[in-house]
């Protein structure tokens, strides 16, 4: 018995693309500036959107969905800097996807918030494969995590815009090797812009605040030509 | 672990194409799986056997063409593999790899039916 072949040339995650590229659209059109954060567990994600999002929140609307496998503590921590939080537990699921992200906006009005962060499940694999329609995705690395990390996870460092160094406060006694940390990102991803910071201290947080705005203005300028 | 998330959702897919071609009786499926995909092929091989239990697709084989890293040289202006899936630059002539060609691909390229 001889079998025959038919050709389907699908992507697997056609529907996760298709979806997290409709949610771009939508947020270009809403003109919120969309940012997603993945990183490895404990790397410091949440002190740093913590920061981020009470520093812009001086004069931004800001938002943040906050992915975890369970519990709503990193969704209360961030409450403190605004009330626009919502937690999603993805249960077993180990990333988001855009139905997720979808979902958990609903009733949320977009053209009434200038910032969202979506920060992932920490984990730096799986997370790399899924489109969310994030217009800057930042992955995070923590001084205390070693140099290395871009070479063993190099799909979800290239698949990111931005790398920041985190914990920076502590590099010296975790004898963080920066020029090395940098000399990696930019194996893995040439030409990839770094900012080094501590959410404790509050360095280098300016130049992530600048970055975003700047963001924000590019994102907003057609729209207003446009309607001119 | 996300190589089970992605095996649904190929059998997903695949259980639609089968219906919308009258249904299909498949004994092997082809998959094109990128160097640079963040899939694991092993890992996806075994979830793959779990997620068709009780599918369409139960006894199936799962076939995976691993389809290599390449990146474009702007200053050979030539496509190159890399040295290693960690340094993306041209192994002539050293210069920094920004655009990748291939090796992000989950493409289900196509399905062996039985006769």
């Amino acid at each position: 018995m001889s079998a025959r072949m038919v050709e389907v040339r699908a992507k697997v995650l056609k529907q996760n693309d298709l979806l997290a590229r409709a949610l771009r659209e939508r947020f270009r059109r809403e003109g919120t500036c969309v940012v997603g954060l993945v990183s490895s567990p404990g790397s410091g994600k949440t002190a740093f959107l913590e920061k981020l999002l009470a520093g812009l929140a001086r004069d931004s609307r800001v938002a943040a969905l906050v992915g975890d496998l369970a519990t709503e503590n990193d969704a209360a921590r961030l409450r403190r800097a605004t009330p626009n939080v919502r937690q999603i537990n993805t249960g077993t699921v180990c990333h988001l996807d855009a139905q997720m992200v979808e979902k958990a906006l609903e009733s949320w009005r977009l053209d009434r918030i200038d910032f969202l962060f979506i920060e992932n499940v920490g984990n730096l694999v799986c997370p790399s494969s899924y489109d969310l329609g994030e217009e800057l995705r930042f992955v995070l690395l923590s001084a205390t995590e070693g140099e290395d990390k871009p070479l063993k996870y190099p799909t979800i460092f290239n698949s990111s815009d931005v790398a920041i160094i985190t914990k920076m406060d502590l590099a010296e006694a975790a004898e963080f090797d920066l020029p090395a940390a940098r000399r990696n990102i930019e194996s893995v991803r040439p030409g990839m812009h770094v900012f080094e910071v501590s959410a404790k201290t509050g360095l280098g947080m300016q130049a992530v605040f600048d970055l975003l705005h700047a963001q924000l203005a590019r994102a907003r300028q057609p729209q207003m030509a446009a309607t001119r | 672990m996300h190589e089970l998330s992605i095996a649904i959702s190929m059998i997903d897919q695949i259980t639609e194409e089968s219906e919308s071609r009258g249904g299909l009786d498949v004994e092997a499926v082809h998959l094109k799986l990128g160097a640079f995909s963040g899939v694991d092929k092993e890992a996806l091989l075994f979830a793959y056997e779990l997620a068709c239990e009780g599918s369409l697709l139960e006894g199936s084989r799962l076939v995976i063409e691993t389809i290599p890293l390449v990146i474009y040289c702007a200053t050979c202006q030539k496509d190159r593999v890399p040295p290693s899936l960690y340094q993306l630059s041209c192994p002539e002539c050293g210069s920094p790899g920004q655009k990748i060609v291939s090796g992000r691909e989950i493409e289900v390229a196509s399905l062996e039916i039985a006769a």
